[in-house]
């Protein structure tokens, strides 16, 4: 299991982007959502990018997920510039260097617990026997080995996103990228995915988290501010948020 | 992703929307069957056609006396005075004159009244030789044919149909019993086997004698080398056309005229078959036709369940994107899922069209024969239905923008 704690070893930083800006032609419009982000996230870091909605802060998860290519700068992730990369070839860095977890939980609502954590495996070719091994140790990690059999639409909101974090650990995957994680669950399911996170993050974890809650930022170590497209302020935390952040809300 | 995980996950998205995947292969269902049944239906009826012909013989090319032409009728004295003799067969039987004829079989007929003790039956006689019996492709159930020994001696033996022996005798054993015909007595050597439904004469009914001995017992004594058909038989399928113009040569020789004064016809199977046929096929390709359009449409209503699927399923295909699906992974899935649905409806529509068949024939006087080539055809068929018509929404879904999926609500 020393292989699920630790999931990167370099000397280079997990993440680093230079100088990205995104920009969006909506008709004849065309929109910057990022202008020059440039930051670095160290392996075991656990940083919270917050921001008020239409800050950009989405648009810079989509490039921090490989699920959008930024129009200008470069981006490495585990070592890898992916900021040039064609469809296919980011489809295998998500796959192997990413475990997203979403707002909407975004699981699929026929197939079991088990199931659903096994999906990104079935998409690097490991075998079923092992799929189902590994599934079960990270349903086990999450606090859900009892519930391994049961449908989504059997769980709680709390366990569906804990099932989600368990499909975002199974890969072993560089960087654990969650969107607004809580923002679909009660306080009390928050603090308990929240904790699982900081758990995670003292097992070794490299966790990005984006939130427009200064609550939830708070349980990082450290918080990045975005508003209109760049880094307003980027700071680690030592225990109380500083008053500073909180007029970005 | 394997195929074989490729293929589970198609068959988990196909049983999650049971009512409209079931509706969606009803259309290929269909389709598939009624196919099936159109191209049985016109194959049973060609078969029907065929085997009633095929029943006179195989490779059988019929001599009659007398000849039809468009100018003045019939030509020669056909039935009352007979232009085909006994010289006409041993002719024909040369293998110098006609190579490509194996056998010939001359027949006279004539009704006679049979008496069997107190019972009598009026039916046709037949004199022949022991060629008839496989040239006209009959068995026997009892007993056996009279031999080349018995034709030479005239010998006063007879072959019965089934139902010649049945109202003669009833139930009892016909075999080596005695029947009187014109005043001599023959005895029972064999009994023909029941040569099947026949449309216009019954084949069942007939007593066969040598022809010697109808010509010197039976006949009037002034027509004793007349012959009123003879049954050619080609050596084989292939020189079925060879035989015929050896025939038509050798006859036209024999009566010394020339074609355009011939007082014989000589016809074959074949001949037959094409005119009884051709409106059938007709009709086939018109059915076939129909059910080959609502084949389609059943294909058209996989294409629009597939595209209506894709669009609600956006979201499990961002996700799915996200998670490491290639644009190639993600088309597969859903070619996999309009194939599986194509086929599922073509395995659903052989079953339905072999149901039909059974029962079908019950209801309309018509058999239905599907060969197998036709299942495995429109199995091949719902197949390619269903990858055509999961083509272009699979590609539309292989195309689509993960952020995009995964934003829409």
């Amino acid at each position: 299991m020393t292989a699920l704690l630790i999931p990167y070893e370099g000397s280079s930083p997990i993440l680093r982007l230079v100088d990205v800006g995104k920009t969006y032609a909506t008709g004849s419009v065309e929109v910057e959502a990022l202008h020059g982000i440039s930051m670095e996230v160290d392996r075991g870091e656990y940083v919270a990018i917050m921001g008020p909605s239409g800050s950009g802060k989405s648009t810079l998860m989509h490039i921090l997920g490989c699920l959008d290519v930024p129009s200008t700068g470069s981006y490495d992730l585990a070592g890898e510039d992916v900021s040039r990369m064609s469809e296919d070839a980011l489809a295998h860095v998500r796959n192997r260097q990413i475990g997203f977890v979403f707002q909407q939980f975004n699981l699929l609502p026929a197939l079991s617990a088990w199931r659903n954590v096994e999906l990104p495996l079935c998409y690097s070719g490991v075998g079923r026997s092992e799929r189902k091994e590994r599934a079960m140790q990270a349903l086990e990690r999450v606090g859900l080995g009892d519930r391994v059999d049961h449908r989504p639409g059997e769980l709680s909101g709390g366990q569906q996103q804990r099932v989600a974090v368990a499909r975002a650990l199974v890969t072993d995957p560089a960087l654990i990228l969650a969107d607004e994680p809580t923002g679909n669950l009660d306080s009390h399911s928050s603090a308990d995915v929240l904790s699982l996170f900081a758990e995670l993050h003292d097992q070794g974890r490299t966790i990005v988290l984006i939130t427009h809650e200064r609550e939830v930022a708070g349980s990082a170590q450290r918080v990045v501010g975005i508003l209109d497209g760049q880094i307003e302020t980027d700071r680690q935390l030592a225990l109380a948020i500083p008053s500073s952040l909180a007029s970005l809300r | 992703m394997t195929w074989g995980e490729t293929f589970r996950t198609a068959l988990e998205a196909i049983r999650s929307r049971r009512m409209r995947s079931s509706l969606t292969m009803l259309g290929i269902l269909i389709g598939i069957a009624a196919v099936m049944l159109t191209v049985g239906l016109g194959q049973g009826a060609q078969t029907q056609v065929r085997d009633q012909i095929n029943q006179l013989g195989s490779n059988l090319l019929i001599v009659s006396p007398g000849s039809t032409t468009t100018t003045s009728g019939i030509r020669g004295g056909r039935g009352s005075a007979s232009t085909l003799t006994t010289r006409d067969a041993t002719a024909l039987a040369s293998p110098v004159v006609a190579p490509d004829i194996a056998r010939v079989a001359p027949v006279v007929t004539g009704s006679q009244s049979l008496t069997a003790g107190t019972t009598n039956w009026t039916t046709n006689v037949v004199g022949t030789t022991p060629d008839w019996l496989p040239v006209r492709a009959r068995t026997l159930t009892q007993g056996r044919f009279f031999s080349t020994a018995e034709l030479n001696d005239a010998a006063a033996v007879t072959v019965l149909g089934s139902t010649t022996a049945s109202e003669l005798f009833g139930g009892r054993d016909a075999l080596g019993q005695s029947v009187n015909i014109n005043g001599t007595t023959f005895s029972v050597i064999g009994l023909l086997n029941t040569a099947g439904s026949s449309t216009t004469t019954d084949d069942d009914d007939q007593a066969l004698v040598p022809q010697t001995t109808y010509s010197s017992r039976i006949a009037s004594s002034g027509n004793a080398a007349g012959i009123s058909t003879l049954y050619l038989q080609a050596s084989s399928t292939e020189a079925l056309s060879a035989a015929y113009q050896e025939a038509n040569k050798a006859l036209l020789g024999t009566h010394g005229v020339t074609a355009t004064a011939a007082d014989f016809t000589v016809s074959s199977q074949q001949s037959l078959l094409t005119t009884a046929t051709a409106t059938d096929k007709t009709l086939t390709v018109l059915l076939a036709g129909i059910a080959a359009i609502s084949l389609l449409v059943g294909g058209i209503g996989v294409m629009n369940i597939m595209l209506v699927s894709v669009t609600e399923r956006i979201r499990e295909i961002g996700l799915r994107k996200a998670l490491g699906a290639t644009p190639r992974v993600v088309r597969r899935q859903f070619l996999v899922e309009a194939s599986t649905l194509g086929l599922a409806g073509g395995v659903l529509g052989i079953a339905l069209g072999m149901i039909g068949a059974q029962v079908l024939p019950r209801f309309i006087d018509q058999p239905v024969t599907i060969p197998p080539v036709v299942g495995i055809g429109a199995l091949g068929i719902a197949l390619i239905i269903g990858i055509v018509a999961g083509v272009y929404p699979a590609s539309r879904a292989a195309r689509l923008a993960p952020i995009d999926a995964l934003r829409s609500e």
